[in-house]
């Protein structure tokens, strides 16, 4: 990975800041990109970094600060601010986190969208279907575009978003966190596209929060922590801990697992069949068993079932066929049994599912015991009790709010996580579901989470956890299992996997031992 | 047995089949034009009537009838744009909005044919338009009085249904059209103006909705009534999501029903007396309600219906 | 530039401002329709407000047409809570006259203390069912049930017709499509002498109260709110949606269903198929006005009553349409819906 110094800047910004109410989001970033190079944008979640490439692709309009590309001739001209189609005049292409894609529309017709004058009478596919194949060719990723994007696969639609930008002829691409839903091997093959690209004269923004993989890609790497830039340096002669330390601003403390011995299971699932839709897996012959004591980890890329499994085990989907025994006795699948049989759940999209944003946080904590006799009385509402519960949680879980009255779409996503955590374990639960119970989070949350998932495991706790973050599963695991295409392979000792492993069984290219 | 085999032998019955359903067409077009675009427009009522009294009171105060049509039109935009701003840029309640629109709408129409036409013992008619008359296919045995007797506006429901189906799946204007409703993030990511985009279509689909109207006291009667519209426009909302919002099936759907309607209006005269008039007229309402059940459990819909869209949202 | 920052929390007095400033906006807005029918605006005003409220013989009046809106309004409150857009209260609402009717007329023999009652719960059990067909159609298949309600009120109005054309037509009626007359044990007592204001409005304002407690402090009232805000996150937490919802819907539609009740055996006496001047959609602005809030709901409700009491009385002396009253309630849900960006957003201009 060679550092280009004298290439030419094809991007610069200048003095950008951004803020949210009282959030400030970025504050006086300078960052430079130069012709050819791979530049990283590192930081945790909540660092700011997908807010500064909100804002050079014009989602969002900077408070302060300018932006200034290069021209045909090389010269850097300022680039209009608040404007996605200034931004793709301009040549910046953006592959998004969450996918940009029409679902019911096909490949072809999501590149073509937008690319020729609304007033035109005529799409051209037969033309766009050329073009397309030809930079299919040049660019060595491949999709068939006849496809309904709702019928690809999570890697195929990165390849589609990135396949979009560059029909539009974009000469800077900037990735945000492409590598969360890919496994290790398409990670590899991503990096060839990139590396390939920028051989060929593109320059490419790298946002990440991986250390690990931008140690790998990048040239150089800007690190962004609370807002602002802290570092602006070529790879080379950089280590992992000084990056780490960069990023979190302090000196980071792994988990520690202790290697224990499991108890008896706790939670079985046998035969469990569920019917896929809409072109995704649903579930074939599932089995799994929950111990008291461990933590179970599912690995796998979105999309292969994961959901569904949760969804199982949660309750809020009924199997078509198999059955779900706790401590021996047959459950019957509803989020209500679940909950009065002393399963905690923490799901996957804490604003979708997990919290109700207009209710306060002592509402949101009583909402899985709405019978309990803390909440109410023949009935009626104990508001008081509710209360000091609330103040208990927001002490023993640190949750920075206003207060328990507070309506608890004002809190971080961290925060908000603490609550639902706080929900779970108030009922001394026997079993925890987590469904990436990281995602968005900081690394302080993180760790936090990961803290109270090993202390329910050490207190006897069946703990299953679901994880896209495949570090995280080898850190907090003592099994692992992988899910691909509907189905689960058995677990495996976490001493006897490698990254490289579950990255193939992932992909379906090998099988536990 | 034999009753039904007279009513649906005569092209009287086909005529009327095609009548009764122009303005469903219409309004079915309107709708599912709005909310292929992510925006649901309950005001389709009230266009309906403010359609049906601005353009009937514009050729009762002088106008030629085809500029009554054109002022129909407007009308029908201009509530367009009020829905618009209001659902699309300040992204209110979509159900609540399209309530008021039609409340206000409607209240509007009758307050302003009081206004202009203060009561009279018989309400006052105009010169409609009259059925067409193509030399040689309007001459046809059959088909001549069936399809090709039918009025100008009939026609040109027919036209937009075409011009619309093109638009929507030839040109990047109904390419845009079709993935705002899906996902306007994709949309916007291409560079385009979603709220742009989603008010055009809304107030291209309320001038549809109000043709639609037009027609009713342009061309299938001759003046205004209060309570003319009887629903229609909830029927038309009930038709588009039974034709999975496409074009093709929504025409059929329409006309199927205006079949429908024609049929149960001559069975009412053969059969009559025996069961009262009332249940032949529910009959529409109850099919529309079936129509919405069978249809639902596949439904289709526009993943981004109803789902307010804000820049930067992200 | 403008900028919209989302707020924190909303003062009191904001949440009481803005739906007034709302409705006050409508009525100036409805200046432009009163000028244009050449009406004096300011006299114009001056006449609704005193035929609203200028004697007490107004206020009654007022009181009594705001007492069906009292219920249709908690209907539509109730149900909006849960994001269950009933929009059908008028077809409810004439299902529970009929109900009344049935019952009232001759059809039971019973001394007041049974037969007022009996009329109620037959009345609230009719609008109950109609509402469970869409509600059911609703949760289980997910049907709109906009479209169904709304499709519904003309089902139910030509089934009323059909009804007071046949079985139920009064033979002393005079030939006239209208039901018998309810007995006297089965009426609602007059609350004030030489008014027309009845019991009904008692009952609207102990129907509030009760929806009041219920929704804001009742465990059931805290699952609706949770529903109505979102659905995927109650169900997570074990809340019986399904269940929720259907009891919503049954208590939305007996609440338009005792409207129906209370204006047939309290204010008219016998049921006509014109009985109810928009009634069910009224409830809807009322409610709307209210900010789905059941305490709120009676102010607004008088409020609305008024406009339509006002207008009439204004209009027969003015020659204005009373559909002016129509349109200034219309307008009134537009700036009510709008005016709601202020109260979750503050305005920043620079």
């Amino acid at each position: 990975m060679l550092a280009k110094p004298d290439a030419p800047v094809v991007l610069s910004l200048t003095g950008i800041g951004k803020s949210f109410g009282a959030v400030v989001a970025n504050q006086a970033i300078d960052l430079d990109l130069r012709r050819g190079e791979i530049l990283a944008l590192l930081g945790e979640n909540g660092a700011g970094k997908t807010t500064l490439m909100n804002i050079l692709f014009g989602h969002y309009v900077a408070d302060e600060g300018s932006i200034r590309v290069a021209g045909e001739d090389g010269k850097l001209v300022p680039l209009a601010a608040g404007s996605p189609q200034a931004a793709l005049a301009a040549g910046i292409g953006m592959v998004h986190q969450h996918f940009a894609l029409a679902e019911s529309l096909t490949v072809l017709e999501n590149v073509v969208l937008g690319t020729r004058p609304l007033r035109s009478i005529s799409l051209d596919l037969a033309g766009a279907r050329a073009k397309l194949g030809a930079l299919m060719r040049d660019s060595g990723l491949d999709i068939d575009p006849d496809r309904r994007v709702s019928r690809l696969g999570v890697g195929e639609k990165q390849r589609l978003e990135i396949l979009k930008v560059l029909y539009r002829g974009a000469r800077i691409l900037a990735l945000d966190e492409p590598t969360a839903v890919l496994t290790p091997q398409e990670v590899d093959g991503l990096f060839v596209v990139l590396r390939r690209l920028v051989a060929n004269g593109l320059s490419i923004i790298f946002i990440s929060h991986k250390l690990k993989e931008v140690i790998a890609i990048a040239d150089r790497v800007a690190v962004l922590r609370g807002g602002r830039k802290v570092a602006d340096r070529a790879l080379e002669g950089t280590d992992r801990a000084m990056l780490a330390e960069l990023m979190v601003g302090r000196q980071v403390a792994p988990t520690r697992r202790v290697q224990r011995a499991p108890g008896p299971p706790r939670l079985v699932l046998n035969a469990i069949e569920v019917s896929g839709s809409h072109g995704r897996s649903g579930l074939s012959s599932v089995a799994l068993q929950i111990l008291s004591g461990e933590i179970l980890g599912i690995a796998g890329v979105s999309g292969n079932g994961q959901s569904l499994l949760a969804g199982v085990l949660g309750g809020t989907i009924v199997p078509a066929s198999g059955e779900i025994v706790l401590d021996g006795k047959p459950l019957r699948p509803s989020p209500r049994a679940m909950v009065q049989a002393g399963i905690g759940r923490i799901p996957e999209d804490r604003q979708h599912e997990g919290v109700v944003g207009s209710l306060s946080i002592a509402e949101n904590l009583a909402l899985e015991g709405l019978d309990r006799d803390g909440v109410q009385r023949w009935g009626f509402l104990r508001f008081a009790a509710m209360r000091r519960h609330a103040e208990t949680a927001i002490r023993d879980y640190d949750v920075r709010c206003p207060g328990a009255d507070a309506p608890i779409r004002l809190l971080s996503g961290g925060n908000m996580q603490k609550v639902i955590l706080a929900r779970v374990f108030e009922r001394q639960p026997r079993v925890v579901l987590a469904n990436q119970p990281t995602r968005g989070l900081d690394i302080g949350a993180s760790t936090d989470v990961h803290r109270r998932l090993l202390a329910a495991r050490d207190r006897g706790v069946a703990v299953l956890l679901i994880s896209e973050d495949l570090d995280e599963l080898l850190a907090l695991c003592d099994r692992v299992a992988v899910m691909v295409a509907g189905r689960l392979s058995a677990p495996m000792p976490v001493q006897a996997v490698t990254l490289e492993r579950l990255g193939l069984m992932m992909a379906g290219q090998a099988d536990a031992a | 047995m034999q009753a039904v085999l007279d009513i649906v032998i005569a092209a009287s019955f086909w005529e009327a089949a095609i009548r009764i359903a122009t303005p469903l067409m219409f309004g079915v077009l309107g709708a599912l034009l709005c909310e292929r675009a992510g925006v649901l427009n309950l005001g389709i009522e009230g266009i309906f009537t403010a359609g049906a009294l601005a353009g009937w009171l514009s050729v009762y105060l002088g106008c030629s009838l085809w500029t009554g049509v054109l002022i129909a039109a407007l009308t029908g935009a201009l509530f367009g744009l009020l829905h618009a701003v209001l659902t699309v840029p300040l992204g209110l309640s979509q159900h609540v909005t399209g309530i008021g629109i039609t409340l206000f709408a409607t209240s509007l129409s009758y307050f302003v044919y009081r206004l202009s036409l203060p009561s009279v013992a018989s309400p006052p008619t105009i010169q409609p338009f009259r059925p067409v008359h193509i030399p040689g296919l309007s001459d046809l045995p059959f088909l001549g009085t069936a399809l090709f007797g039918q009025t100008p506006m009939t026609f040109l429901a027919f036209a937009l249904f075409a011009i619309a189906t093109f638009i929507l799946y030839r040109t990047p204007l109904g390419l845009a059209i079709r993935a705002v409703g899906e996902n306007p993030a994709a949309v916007e990511a291409q560079g385009l103006d979603v709220t742009l985009i989603r008010m055009g279509a809304v107030v291209a689909g309320s001038i549809l909705m109000a043709l639609g109207g037009a027609f009713l006291t342009m061309s299938a009667f001759n003046a205004f009534f209060f309570e003319m519209t009887n629903g229609r426009g909830w029927i038309c909302v009930a038709l588009t999501v039974f034709a999975s919002w496409r074009p093709g099936k929504a025409l059929l759907g329409a006309l199927l029903f205006g079949a429908f309607d024609a049929f149960q209006l001559r069975l009412q005269h053969r059969i009559g007396g025996a069961v009262p008039g009332q249940i032949f007229l529910m009959l529409p309402y109850l099919l529309s309600i079936a129509a919405l059940v069978t249809i639902a459990r596949g439904a289709d819909y526009p993943k981004a219906l109803m789902i307010p869209y804000f820049k930067g949202q992200r | 530039m403008i900028r919209f920052e989302p707020r924190t929390s909303v003062p009191l007095a904001l949440r009481i401002g803005v739906p007034l400033g709302a409705v006050a906006a409508a009525l100036c807005i409805s200046a432009i329709p009163l000028a244009a029918a050449g009406a004096p605006i300011l006299r114009a005003f001056a006449l609704m407000a005193q035929g609203a409220a200028g004697s007490v013989f107004a206020c009654t009046e007022t009181l009594t047409r705001a007492t069906p809106l009292i219920f249709t309004g908690l209907a539509a409150a109730v149900a909006f809570r849960a994001r269950l857009y009933n929009i059908g209260a008028e077809g409810q609402l004439y299902a529970g006259a009929l109900a009344a009717v049935a019952v009232g007329s001759g059809g039971v023999s019973a001394p007041a203390f049974v037969l007022v009652p009996l009329i109620l719960i037959v009345a609230a059990l009719a609008g109950a069912l109609l509402m469970l067909g869409p509600t059911v159609l609703r949760v289980k298949l997910g049907v709109d049930e906009v479209v169904t309600t709304l499709l519904l009120n003309f089902v139910v109005l030509l089934f009323v017709q059909m009804m007071l054309e046949g079985p139920f037509k009064d033979p002393m009626g005079g030939g006239w499509p209208q039901s018998a007359p309810i007995e006297t044990a089965g009426s609602l007592p007059v609350l004030l002498a030489r008014t027309r204001l009845h019991a009904g409005f008692l009952l609207a304002l102990v129907a509030s109260v009760v929806a009041y407690v219920l929704i804001a402090r009742t465990a059931f009232g805290l699952a609706v709110r949770a529903v109505g805000e979102n659905q995927a996150a109650a169900g997570f937490a074990g809340i019986e949606v399904t269940r929720v919802m259907v009891l919503v819907g049954v208590l939305s539609g007996a609440l338009a269903g005792l409207a129906g009740a209370s204006e047939v055996a309290g204010l008219k006496g016998y049921l006509t198929a014109d009985m109810s001047r928009g009634f069910g959609y009224a409830g809807i602005v009322v409610a709307m006005v209210a900010a789905l809030a059941p305490l709120a709901v009676i102010p607004s409700a008088m409020f609305i009553a008024g406009i339509f009491i006002g207008a009439d009385t204004m209009g027969r002396t003015l020659g204005v349409s009373n559909y002016i009253a129509d349109l200034i309630v219309a307008l009134a849900l537009l700036c009510v819906l709008v005016s709601g960006l202020f109260l979750r957003f503050r305005i920043r201009f620079g």
